[in-house]
């Protein structure tokens, strides 16, 4: 009965890992397409205000971000606490929206750029005050799309 | 010469590597999506014209929040949350009795057709944010749960997921045409009205 000899009893064989990296490749993958890289770094204290009837901001690469709110505790003492208004990375006043929209329009493509929709992230206990100066602002620059950032209820940030 | 081996490179350590760059892409991944209430700003204008428009006391719905929050709708003291329901009898009034879809009251002291209804807003410099957020957010309601009445009515189809398959097909006419229809139904219109200092 040699010829029907019994394989190796014992020992689960080795699973073959050949075909991890490729695995791990395709989540890599997915991963670096759908990451939306966070370009600032918040310097306002921010609660976005909760909203039942918000709808998603589509094509977020035409979308740009005016954020409001009082200065976070670190920049308090350079920036007092009053409401302030973040563009980019930095505190601007009022006046540099202009500038802005119009560095923001620049950097897209031509057919899109009235596309461009303005998102104010403010913060639920600023004042009405600085958001009007700067949707007046907005309105001189011809930046007309807006959006009031606003959570679903009950959706945690 | 006698043909050499190439070693063949050991690529034992490329999951470990495309592990790591895994994580950090995880790590850096913000998933969330955004969200907010869509409005369009009117344009400028250089000069005020004074447009000699008639409109009527009754189709002007009027919202007017002071610096301490409260709230004031066509002269009376109001919460927050009458007001969708006020804006939407105020809408749905169909006082001259043109609007075919409309149910309201036909009351002659209130709006006379959805399309000559204007809510205007009025707040204070120092109304709060969230405030006026919130009440952008109600009047918007009322508005959209006409609109879905409407498109429930018409197309048989909530006007959520119109918008849904609008969004999704930008090419899709017929769903376009049916959008436009609704927004045609029922115009959204809310004048904002040159901030006031009420302090002052």
């Amino acid at each position: 009965m040699a010829k029907f000899k019994k394989k190796k009893s014992g020992g689960v064989p080795a699973i073959s890992t050949a075909s991890l990296p490729d695995v791990i490749f395709m989540l890599l993958f997915f991963f670096m397409i759908s990451t939306v890289m966070r370009d600032t770094s918040l310097k306002v204290d921010q609660k976005i205000p909760e909203a039942s009837e918000v709808q998603k901001l589509e094509r977020k690469n035409l979308v740009s971000y005016i954020y409001v709110g009082k200065p976070k505790r670190e920049f308090a003492a350079q920036f007092g606490t009053e409401d302030a208004l973040q563009l980019n990375d930095s505190f601007e006043s009022v006046e540099k929206i202009k500038d802005f929209v119009y560095a923001e329009k620049e950097s897209r493509r031509p057919e899109e750029r009235d596309a461009l929709t303005f998102s104010i992230k403010g913060d639920v206990e600023s004042k009405m005050g600085i958001v009007t100066d700067i949707k007046q602002e907005l309105r001189k620059a011809n930046a007309l799309k807006i959006n009031y950032s606003a959570r679903q209820p009950g959706k945690k940030k | 010469m006698a043909k050499r081996d190439i070693p063949e490179i050991n690529a034992g350590s490329m999951a470990d590597i495309s592990f790591l760059l895994l994580i950090f892409f995880l790590v850096a991944t913000t998933m969330d999506v955004d969200t907010g209430l869509q409005r369009r700003l009117p344009q400028i204008q250089d000069e005020p014209q004074q447009e000699e428009q008639k409109l009527y006391k009754r189709n002007i719905f009027q919202i007017v929040i002071n610096g301490y929050d409260q709230l004031l709708i066509d002269d009376e003291i109001a919460e927050v949350e009458q007001i969708r329901n006020k804006v939407l009898d105020f809408i749905d009034n169909n006082g001259d009795g043109t609007c075919a879809h409309c149910r309201g009251m036909k009351n002659p002291a209130s709006s006379d057709n959805p399309t000559k209804a204007v809510v205007s807003l009025t707040n204070d410099r120092s109304t709060s944010y969230g405030l006026y957020v919130a009440v952008q957010n109600e009047v918007v309601g009322a508005y959209n749960e006409l609109r879905d009445r409407y498109a429930k009515e018409r197309f048989g189809k909530s006007y959520a997921d119109l918008q849904r398959v609008g969004v999704e097909n930008p090419d899709d006419e017929e769903t376009a045409a049916r959008l436009k229809e609704i927004k045609d139904a029922y115009p959204l219109n809310i004048s904002e009205a040159e901030p006031v200092d009420y302090n002052k």
